[in-house]
């Protein structure tokens, strides 16, 4: 038996990837490793300036080189596009002005790398430089040299919503918290930098493979700016290298190539340095959080209000998107009555920020898990006991208008207080070690989509032909987190067979219906349920077949076992082979759709920006860091996380760890040492060196609890697990930091010198003692570390 | 352009001549020349461990190093690892225990963790954190990445015990 044959009934049990064998073995084929006959080497020519109008672009000489075969700029590709169709602001190359260092000038296609790179130095680019924006803060108050004309201020979109009365539940508080919250810019650094191969077809087809998340978006864009209709463009998704939301934009080099090969008529590959896939970017962008929040003096949250400016960067791309995550999000976690929220996008020139796990929620959540950490501890009360005194009346809806139909947080709560130790170690470690807690929770897709259209928002095709293989036809992008292997642990599930005979041919546009794609955790919950409604349809064909032949009712048949066979009855059995070669005979060759769209009931409010925050399902964690802090150096190790994660069910418990533990390090890499870091327009640390994301050597020990709240929809009960683990890592460790020496963190990452510094305020008095000491004196992890500190001094 | 000079490696135990300009990094020659796309590049800078093979053994970053240098050296890449049609413990290991999930740090990681169990067949976990530290991973956290090492440590020793046990064939 190889190692990825399974017996039959894979769901909730470990199974191995799907495509692990072709991994391991080197053979799996990503963008950048496809060849095509006479393929040429395309690169960028990127802008140096910030903000500059282009006076003049000079190629000339450029074209005289000797095997350049072409030469692209904005006036090849005029047509502005981007993700929201109310944000089509970027061209793929600039038309009248740069916005940013690295925006897109001109690109060349040549017969090799080495001379496509001596053309763009030939190339000769005359730039009026502009008034440049880089502060947030100070962009938004801008009267002139706005980076778009058509958004005053450079405010992207703002927006402003209130739920219930916030200023009756400040009233009522017994203690209220106001603080600023800032977590720097962060890129996903998914090991595999973007590629795109485009080849021209002799019959002015084209044929892209490209490291994209979503190739229905990149193939619509393609067509609306190459102006060929989206029948003749073909977009295959090859291996991807993981994307975390880098890869779900259409990013400028995948029209670039497509644009190149237009014109030269040959296959055309571009790859882009790590360099330039920081300069893509479309990362998390850094947010100042001015959070308000009040509680009872038991403890339960009377009123939440945040503003949020993010610095969105130099183009629209999901920044609204982002910024209503961030307030629809904000309070749903919990039972809070009254949430007010407004919300900035701001445009600044440095390169667009985008979409990254845990979309829009993470840095809110940072600033409003620490703050409840805060609270409770002004309050005397156990920052964990907090959480549970909030928790919603599950099933229900948010005061905001999320629909919860599964909830497992406090499950999730009471696991990681249990598997940590929490009560033997809050406030009783020794001065420098801390605990902390903090919970997180994420949407199983969204409810609503970007392009508003009342198509399914996945459909699934299956057919069953010749010997008894199952062939599943599916949009769905498999980016590494394994949705190949979900669907076809899901059809072999529905009709009873080994998962080895279910054959899964995806994310193909000329093979396969329209997905999505693989964005804001939707696949397994949307693709999933796709998945069953086809099976069941391609089941029933069959076991009317069987019935007929065995002269019996089609409900007296089961499937399992890779067999159909009566209940109760061993001699009415059909080997599967056989009961498909029966079903055939009887229909032809059998095929089914199916599909899923989210339900009405679960796509929210009707409020300006209501479309953003539903899903037809949540996910919820909890998560416990320890952490030792050396008060001398500022050092900050975290020894180890322990999460909880509500995940419906887990149809495949290794992967399901996989997504929960990467979500968890990927939030330590935020906490404690990833930031772009900017010198105004220019980009510090463009590299893996600078950029530095944990290795094997800082990373904590994780260990993964996987809590199951049966969702009522979601395939088997699943939801996502692939996100919304992340953003409760950063508060986790900010709390532990608190309980090991008695300071706050409010900017992340938390790096030795802000640890240092804080210590020092501390030191020097300026530290506010309100903050620290627990309102009735009461064993609070600030007031037990307070005196620690008092002690060793 | 730099004259290309002729080049002879054995390569994943096959012999291979190609033609190569001097300055030819060794990850261009054996993803351009000798088509072997197993070994990635997932930086500029040498610091993510993608692009690891043997080269006499020794794991080494085939972006930092020059073809040229390579002249009459042995190379193992990811496609010459479990060779015979059976795959090395590790290869078993990360399709058992989940250490690929995109699979693009995967080839940097089996080279590197190949190399570490011949010099060490019975690594403690800080050991094997300190052997991978070179090998950036972004989706797993490692914590199954070590589970894999852990699975292709226990499979050698059971195959070691076996071999020890069986009787001696006359």
């Amino acid at each position: 038996m190889s190692a990825i044959d399974h017996k039959p009934g894979t769901i909730g049990k470990p199974m191995p990837m799907t495509d692990a064998r072709t991994k391991i073995l080197g053979l799996g084929k990503y963008a950048d490793d496809l060849h095509a006959p006479g393929m040429l080497i395309g690169r960028i020519l990127h802008s140096p300036h910030a903000h500059a109008r282009i006076v003049s672009i000079d190629t000339s000489r450029a074209e005289r080189l000797a095997g350049v075969q072409g030469i692209v700029t904005g006036r090849d590709a005029p047509t502005p596009y981007g993700i929201l169709p109310i944000g089509h602001d970027e061209c793929v190359f600039a038309v009248e002005k740069a916005r940013y260092v690295g925006d897109n000038i001109a690109a060349v296609a040549a017969s090799s790398a080495e001379i496509a790179e001596q053309a763009l130095d030939l190339m000769r680019v005359e730039y009026e430089p502009l008034r440049e924006w880089f502060d947030p803060e100070e962009s938004m108050r801008a009267e002139t040299d706005w980076i778009h004309e058509s958004r005053a201020h450079n405010i992207e979109k703002e927006y402003h919503h209130s739920f219930g009365d916030p200023d009756g539940g400040f009233r009522d508080a017994a203690f209220v918290c106001e603080q600023r919250y800032v977590a720097g810019e962060v890129n996903h650094a998914a090991m595999e930098p973007h590629a795109t191969l485009a080849i021209w077809e002799p019959d002015e087809r084209m044929t892209v493979y490209s490291s994209t998340q979503v190739p229905y978006y990149l193939h619509r864009t393609i067509s609306e700016v190459c102006a060929m209709p989206m029948n003749r463009i073909r977009v295959i998704k090859p291996l991807i290298g993981s994307g975390f939301g880098g890869k779900s934009e259409v990013i400028p080099l995948e029209i670039a190539a497509a644009v190149l090969s237009r014109k030269t008529k040959k296959p055309v590959k571009i790859t882009y340095t790590r360099e330039e896939v920081f300069y893509a970017h479309r990362g998390r962008p850094r947010t100042i959080v001015d959070l308000k929040m009040g509680i009872t003096r038991e403890g339960r949250i009377t009123a939440v209000a945040a503003r949020v400016v993010q610095d969105g960067g130099a183009y629209c791309g999901f920044g609204p998107v982002t910024v209503l995550y961030s307030g629809a999000l904000l309070g749903a976690i919990y039972d809070v009555p009254a949430v007010r929220y407004d919300g900035y996008r701001v445009l600044t020139n440095k390169p667009a920020c985008g979409a990254m796990r845990g979309h829009g929620t993470v840095n809110v959540r940072f600033a409003f898990e620490s703050m409840l950490d805060e609270l409770a501890c002004k309050a005397g009360l156990d920052p964990a006991d907090v959480r549970r005194r909030n928790l919603l009346d599950a099933p229900c809806v948010t005061v905001n208008g999320l629909r919860v139909t599964s909830y497992g947080l406090p499950e999730c709560v009471e696991k990681v207080v249990e598997r940590s130790g929490w009560n033997q170690k809050r406030g009783k470690l020794p001065y420098g070690k801390g605990i902390g807690i903090a919970c997180s929770h994420y949407v199983s897709g969204a409810a609503n989509p970007i392009i508003r259209s009342n198509m399914p928002h996945t459909t699934v095709n299956i057919k069953i032909d010749r010997d008894g293989a199952v062939t599943v036809y599916s949009g769905a992008a498999d980016i590494g987190q394994g949705s190949d292997t979900m669907q076809v642990q899901i059809v072999a599930e529905v009709l009873g067979i080994r998962p080895a005979r279910v054959k899964l041919v995806s994310a193909d546009t000329e093979l396969t219906p329209i997905d999505l794609g693989s964005y804001s955790s939707r696949v397994t919950f949307m693709v999933g349920n796709a998945c069953i409604d086809a099976a069941k349809k391609i089941r029933e064909q069959i076991v009317a077949a069987v019935a007929k032949r065995f002269s019996c009712e089609a409900e007296d048949l089961e499937c399992a076992d890779e067999a159909v066979y009566k209940r109760n009855d061993p001699r009415m059995r059909a080997s599967f082979d056989d009961a498909a070669a029966m079903a055939i005979e009887f229909h032809g060759a059998l095929v089914a759709q199916g599909s899923y769209s989210p339900p009405e009931e679960a796509r929210g409010g009707t409020f300006k920006g209501a479309g953003v925050g539903p899903s037809p399902s949540y996910s919820y964690g909890a998560q416990v860091a320890e952490v030792t802090v050396d008060p001398d150096t500022g050092h900050v190790r975290v020894d180890k996380v322990v999460v909880a994660h509500d995940c419906g069910k887990a149809l495949n418990p290794l992967a399901v760890e996989g997504q929960v533990i990467g979500s968890v390090y990927m939030g330590f890499g935020q906490a404690m040492q990833e930031e772009m870091i900017w010198e105004g327009s220019r980009l510090m640390n463009p590299s893996l060196l600078e950029y530095r994301i944990p290795t094997t050597l800082e990373n904590p020990e994780i260990e993964c609890i996987i809590v199951e709240s049966n969702d009522p929809e979601g395939p088997f009960g699943a939801k996502e697990a692939g996100e919304g683990s992340l953003a409760a890592t950063i508060p986790a460790i900010a709390n532990a930091i608190y309980d090991a020496v008695g300071v706050r963190l409010n900017t992340a990452p938390f790096t030795r010198e802000s640890v240092l510094e804080a210590l020092k305020k501390k030191r020097g008095g300026q530290f506010d003692p309100a903050a620290t000491r627990g309102g009735n004196g009461a064993s609070g992890g600030a007031n037990a570390a307070a005196r620690r500190a008092e002690r060793s001094t | 352009m730099m004259r290309k000079e002729l080049l002879h490696f054995r390569v994943n135990g096959e012999d291979r001549e190609f033609a190569a300009a001097p300055n030819r990094l060794l990850l261009d020659a054996l993803r351009q020349d000798l088509e072997l796309t197993g070994t990635k590049r997932g930086c500029d800078d040498s610091s993510c461990g993608c692009c690891a093979v043997l080269v006499d053994g020794v794991p080494v970053l085939s972006c930092a190093m020059l073809a040229a240098s390579c002249e009459g050296c042995e190379i193992t890449t990811i496609e010459g690892l479990g060779m015979a049609g059976a795959l090395d413990p590790a290869q078993e290991g990360w399709v058992e225990r989940a250490g690929a999930q995109c699979g693009f740090c995967t080839p940097g990681f089996l080279i590197t963790t190949v190399a570490l169990l011949r010099r060490n067949p019975n690594p403690s976990l800080d050991e094997i954190r300190d052997a991978l530290s070179s090998n950036l991973c972004r989706c797993t956290g490692y914590m199954q990445i070590y589970e894999s090492v852990r699975y292709a440590i226990e499979k050698h020793q059971r195959e070691s015990q076996q071999r020890v046990s069986a009787p001696p064939a006359r």
